[in-house]
């Protein structure tokens, strides 16, 4: 199990940390450093319950970290216009390597305060209205829009109910599948439901190695369908939803590679291959039109398990 | 390469859908008994199972599991199991819906019969999916073709709750997505009457796919002015209502459904209170706004004709 070992690891580096400060020690520094990179080695064959702890590991990179990361002269935008800044989602107008772009994202937090305060980005209503707000605005200047998710799901509450939760999330949904710039989705964590897929209507999607995306996390899952959430390891491997996975599904286009024991292992070289993709794809989607844009988008979802039907049939 | 799989389709007229080169030629002249099944399904399957036990002398009784008062069946059938006694709407089949709602013998089934998928090898899906069909003499959990309306054609998609509660997946979308295409191929309206506890967990990540699909779908037919009425019943939750069903240009709902993107349990269970009295049913949602008018199914008839009156002159 990824957890034993990540703790392990976790240890070791507080304590090659703590060396490193001291000075001296160089013998013990070297016996920790090997043995860090013999537990890592160990993390080659992940299980999807493995994913998912990674998936929501809290030193995982947040989407400030990405945003901080990869773009410059961020110009951070707030609320709905409509009576509310919901916190669980962040972001704003940035530059990508020099050009204008939306970027934001679910936003987690690194420690329960930050957490409390982003609501464990589980966005409301509003969130998900300043997350169309920011991509009719994109539209409206030309940018490309690049989103972050990572979300254990909309939040479920009483005032959510009451504002709306259920058309806000499908206002989304129709919005962005006709929006005329470039969208770009990255799960970089953990992709729960609607909440997910509201802010990940995109010409691509891509998934971070160990992310997940799926239906319902797998707690709800195993509650919904055996009535006992403490089934969720099993659910893990019956939901398909690792990245893996949905790429055979044709769900999504790519795969980040993370590095070994996870993306908060060197989250530089995450970083790294998000920049290679995204110049990639926005130095293609430069040439086409608008409404090429929306077309290919549009097919993209209309068609997505045109294949797994046209496969159902064809075997009878 | 998914053009030729849905030319497929076409061809052998199990499965009809558009192209993705026709979805952009609307001129593409198309005669409508393509896409329709010959027969009036719908009235056949009734006289055939009804008729035998009318004239009974004694009238088989039923309880109204509302008020617990002692109701007729034929009473409660003719009544289209709206309780003579407390006014409670107990679920309806979606057969029995088309049949109380369209002007006698004009509705047509939609071809479009999906063959079972099951993209997560769930255990024993397939063995109740055929059950079901069997049972309720649905393909599948949306019943739709084209009727008349007090004489006005419209393209009609009924959800059946009676079909693994009307959950969403990969048949039910594509069956919903289809309805969007043929109101738009054939400029008629579209109404669909929601009953939903949500995706359909047993098909994971693609039944999440279906939100963006049908919602694609729904804004393409709002960008080519096609009138579409959203008829909310009960259940809509999850990722139906977060979907097509919030996105309808007129919205109604039955007296009392359920009506919320999170279950109310999940919410209870989050927040750590009790929910309020009336909390997510119909009447709520007109109070705050997510409702044009709450509507008896046995008004519903009327209501729709007038709706679809007042948009007679659309489209000149
Ligand atoms: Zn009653």
């Amino acid at each position: 199990m990824i957890r034993d070992i990540d703790e392990q690891i976790t240890a070791i580096e507080n304590e090659i940390d703590k060396i490193a400060e001291n000075g001296d020690e160089l013998k013990k520094l070297k016996e920790l450093k090997n043995n860090r990179k013999e537990l890592l080695s160990q993390c080659e064959n992940l299980t999807a319950h493995d994913k998912v702890y990674l998936a929501r590991h809290r030193k995982r990179p947040k989407v400030d970290d990405y945003i901080d990361a990869l773009f410059d002269d961020l110009f951070i935008q707030k609320g709905d216009y409509l009576g509310k800044e919901d916190k669980s989602i962040y972001g704003g107008i940035a530059l990508f390597h020099g050009t204008p772009v939306t970027v934001f994202g679910h936003r987690k937090g690194r420690n329960l305060n930050e957490n409390m305060e982003f609501n464990f980005g589980m966005p409301e209503p509003e969130g998900y209205r300043k997350a169309l707000r920011m991509m009719k605005q994109a539209e409206k200047f030309g940018r490309p829009i690049i989103t972050f998710i990572d979300t254990p799901g909309a939040y479920p509450g009483i005032e959510a109910e009451e504002h709306g939760q259920a058309s806000a999330i499908a206002k989304n949904l129709a919005e962005m599948s006709a929006l005329k710039v470039p969208v770009i989705a990255i799960v970089t964590g953990e992709g729960s439901s609607g909440g997910a897929l509201a802010i990940g209507v995109a010409n691509k999607v891509y998934m971070l190695e160990n992310a997940v995306y799926s239906v319902l996390s797998p707690e709800g899952f195993a509650s919904i369908l055996w009535k006992d959430s403490k089934r969720s390891a099993e659910a893990c491997d019956l939901m398909k939803l690792t990245a893996q996975d949905l790429k055979k599904f044709n769900v999504i286009d790519g795969i980040i590679k993370e590095p070994l024991g996870g993306a908060h292992h060197d989250p530089e070289f995450v970083y790294k291959e998000i920049d290679n993709m995204l110049v990639e794809e926005l130095y293609k989607y430069k040439k086409m039109t608008g409404n090429e844009l929306a077309k290919e988008r549009y097919e993209k979802f209309r068609f997505i398990d045109a294949q797994i039907i046209a496969d159902a049939e064809s075997r009878g | 390469m998914l053009k030729n799989l849905f030319g497929k389709h076409k061809k052998d007229a199990l499965y009809f859908n558009m192209t993705k080169d026709e979805t952009y030629e609307a001129d593409v002249e198309m005669n409508p008994d393509d896409v329709l099944e010959k027969e009036d399904s719908i009235d056949k399957s009734a006289t055939k199972k009804k008729e035998d036990k009318t004239d009974s002398e004694t009238p088989e009784m039923m309880t109204c599991s509302k008020c617990n008062k002692e109701v007729s069946v034929s009473d409660m059938k003719k009544n289209l199991y709206v309780c003579p006694e407390c006014g409670y709407h107990h679920p309806i089949s979606a057969q029995r819906r088309i049949r109380g709602l369209v002007d006698q013998g004009t509705f047509r089934k939609l071809k479009c019969n999906i063959p079972f998928v099951n993209p997560l090898d769930y255990p024993d899906y397939e063995d109740k999916i055929t059950k079901l069909k069997n049972k309720t003499n649905l393909d599948e959990g949306v019943l739709s073709g084209i009727g008349e309306i007090e004489g006005r054609k419209a393209v009609i998609a009924v959800m059946g709750s009676e079909f693994l509660m009307g959950s969403m997946g990969i048949a039910v979308g594509e069956k919903i997505t289809n309805a969007f295409e043929m109101a738009d191929r054939f400029k008629l309206p579209l109404i669909i009457f929601t009953a939903s506890g949500g995706a359909r967990m047993q098909e994971g990540i693609l039944s999440l796919m279906q939100m963006a699909k049908t919602s694609a779908a729904a804004e393409r037919f709002n960008e080519h002015g096609g009138l579409y009425i959203a008829c909310l019943t009960n259940p809509t939750t999850g990722g139906v209502s977060a979907s097509f069903a919030t996105l309808g240009d007129i919205t109604l709902a039955e007296p009392g459904a359920l009506i919320g993107f999170a279950g109310p349990r999940v919410i209870e269970q989050t927040i750590g209170q009790k929910l309020p009295e009336g909390f997510q049913r119909a009447e709520y949602l007109e109070t705050h706004g997510y409702v044009d008018r709450i509507v008896s199914r046995n008004d519903m008839r009327t209501v729709l004709g007038q709706i679809l009156r007042l948009h007679d002159k659309r489209r000149k």
